[in-house]
């Protein structure tokens, strides 16, 4: 019953503190893309892979009071920051849920990451069913506006192989 | 000379009667061959709003309705709105009305619940048609080699021309401004209706994006405001969204039932590749509602008395009750009703059900926020882009508000029937709070 949430509440829970909605959304991405249990839909946005549900199901968890977001304004936007509550601790608790132990320092990993190199990330896992050059071309089209060069590319090519062994 | 196949137009223009947009007008061969290929013809078979018909009789239309109608919008505002100005770029005509005519192709009968419980996403499968080895396959790969593809990334949001993607997906594209209207319209409600036409006429083309010259802001107002009543008046209807409960557990039933080796009185081939997570594309071509209801009528018959139960609930309107229900005080509630509800011989697991808003496929409006999510941008004189809500209130004061819902599905009939678990079914509807009358 409300297992979705949980899961959710669990990576939170895993995460400490979160910077970012874009951030949230590319960390659970790439989880689910490493087959952690998360049921969110996700589709291609203009910024990467977006969930629309996960959204509303962030909004759920503020209204329940089980996370507190708090909202900073930055240059020209506004910036979130996610922490589990008392309650949220409690419900979690009270759930009888497994959780892979790898879950914890997989997240951890990913949110150690800027939220740059992780768009970077999820949308090279989005393209992942295509071949070698022609992933790499995608990439670079659709981020066209993001400029990213050859090294970050690299990196991030390099970093989801590192990924893969953390799963 | 022969023209090419992307120019050719019909001897005469064919028009389709619609009671959403009185005509539908097709003058290209692309687009009236598109419509004749079997893939799309499929999508008669495929009601737009799923089991909404359970709560309002009358929508009983069709994907085909809507995607004809998705393609109607797009026409009129390329052929009657776009066409000459500097900022639209005419080659992208054929491939914007193709994308629009094509956009759903991929869903399946009851989609969302098939997509939850299946793990299935009808945005592969309309890739899979559009790339695979099928009719509307062949039809657009005499435009061009590549047209196909570019079809696909249009729908998909993975192509590199924004502009085109947000005419048909984005937070005002002609997707939601048929569906909000034909739902409306088929529904019976009197929420869901906005001036289209002046919508239509105050569309702009601009480098990323498609925007609203600002003198247009109240019609976009009303349409933010039809879009927020549907929601909650219909595409969250509690008891749609109960018969939605019923549907998935049936689901969830008939594929726990594959997975203990159950033996089905008739044997459901439609499902099979589905119970064994290998679903291809010819398989998932033969579904279509028909052939869904048939296997329920079917297991109205068989011996697992859950799957005979819900099966019956579902054909026969007989659905679960509801409560409201506050996971944040009531979570450990839950926990005793799952105890209880066991104890009454009644898996919680399909007659204890919590229905969140989050478990529904459509969405408000939202500004802007980090970026995820491209807003509507008004055009003002100045020729500056400025957010819709920071610039109308009503749009403000709605798209501000987090409302958010829960509630408790149940059978009330099973709890009230006191031959068996008196004193344990007294309890339970004590908790619910649900009178015995």
């Amino acid at each position: 019953m409300m297992k979705d949430h949980a899961r959710l509440m669990q990576a939170f829970s895993a995460l400490g503190e979160i910077v970012g909605r874009k951030k949230l959304q590319k960390i659970i991405f790439i989880a689910k893309k490493h087959n952690y249990a998360f049921h969110e839909k996700y589709q291609f946005h203009f910024f990467g892979p977006y969930s629309e549900e996960l959204t509303l199901r962030v909004e759920e968890l503020c209204n329940m009071g089980f996370i507190n977001e708090y909202n900073e304004k930055k240059s020209g936007y506004y910036q979130y920051r996610y922490e589990v509550t008392e309650e949220g601790q409690a419900f979690l608790d009270a759930q009888n849920e497994a959780v892979s132990e790898k879950l914890e320092p997989f997240l951890k990993n990913l949110n150690e990451q800027s939220s740059r190199f992780l768009e970077l990330v999820s949308t090279l896992l989005y393209f992942d069913s295509l071949e070698g050059d022609s992933q790499i071309e995608k990439v670079k089209k659709v981020k066209a506006k993001q400029n990213y060069t050859d090294k970050e590319l690299d990196e991030a090519l390099t970093y989801i192989k590192q990924l893969n062994q953390l799963v | 000379m022969t023209m090419k196949y992307s120019n050719q137009k019909l001897q005469e223009e064919k028009v389709f009667k619609d009671p959403v947009h009185r005509y539908i007008h097709v003058r290209d061969q692309v687009i009236w061959d598109l419509i004749g290929t079997k893939e799309f013809q499929r999508l008669r078979r495929i009601r737009q709003l799923g089991t909404t018909y359970l709560t309002f009789h009358g929508a009983e239309h069709s994907r085909l309705n809507h995607s004809l109608g998705v393609y109607e919008i797009i026409r009129r505002i390329v052929d009657d709105v776009f066409a000459n100005r500097p900022e639209w770029d005419e080659s992208e005509r054929l491939l914007s009305l193709c994308a629009a005519l094509l956009h759903d192709l991929g869903h399946g009968p009851y989609s969302h619940s098939f997509e939850k419980v299946f793990d299935l996403d009808h945005e592969v499968f309309t890739q899979a048609i559009i790339l695979g080895d099928t009719e509307v396959n062949q039809v657009l790969k005499r435009v061009s080699r590549s047209f196909p593809q570019k079809v696909s990334d249009v729908i998909a949001k993975t192509y590199d021309n924004n502009q085109i993607i947000s005419l048909i997906s984005s937070q005002i594209d002609a997707d939601r401004m048929d569906y909000l209207q034909r739902d409306a319209y088929f529904t019976g409600v009197s929420y869901g209706h906005f001036d289209m036409e002046r919508i239509l006429r105050v569309l702009r083309p601009r480098e990323d994006q498609v925007v609203i010259k600002s003198s247009g802001m109240h019609a976009v107002e009303d349409y933010i405001m039809s879009r927020y009543q549907m929601y909650w008046q219909v595409y969250f209807h509690p008891v749609t969204r109960s018969s939605e409960v019923i549907l998935t557990k049936i689901l969830h039933r008939a594929k726990e039932l594959s997975e203990m080796n159950y033996e089905f009185a008739y044997e459901p081939m439609h499902f099979v590749s589905m119970f064994e997570g290998k679903v291809t594309l010819k398989d998932y071509l033969k579904l279509d509602e028909s052939v869904i209801m048939y296997y329920f009528q079917m297991w109205e018959d068989e011996k697992d008395p859950i799957l005979r139960d819900l099966c019956s609930r579902f054909i026969n309107r007989n659905l679960f009750k509801y409560v409201e229900f506050d996971p944040s005080k009531e979570y450990k509630k839950l926990n005793k009703l799952e105890q209880l509800f066991s104890e009454a011989d009644l898996d919680p697991e399909y007659y204890l059900v919590v229905d969140s808003s989050s478990d529904l496929p459509y969405d408000f409006y939202r500004p802007g926020e980090e970026e995820e999510r491209v807003p509507i941008h008004l055009l003002m004189p100045s020729g500056e882009l400025r957010e819709l809500s920071r610039q109308s209130e009503i749009v403000d004061a709605i798209s501000g508000k987090r409302r958010t819902d829960h509630k408790l599905y149940y059978p009330k009939d099973l709890l009230m029937d006191d031959s068996t678990h008196k004193e344990t079914k007294e309890k339970i509807l004590a908790i619910l709070g649900v009178s015995e009358h």
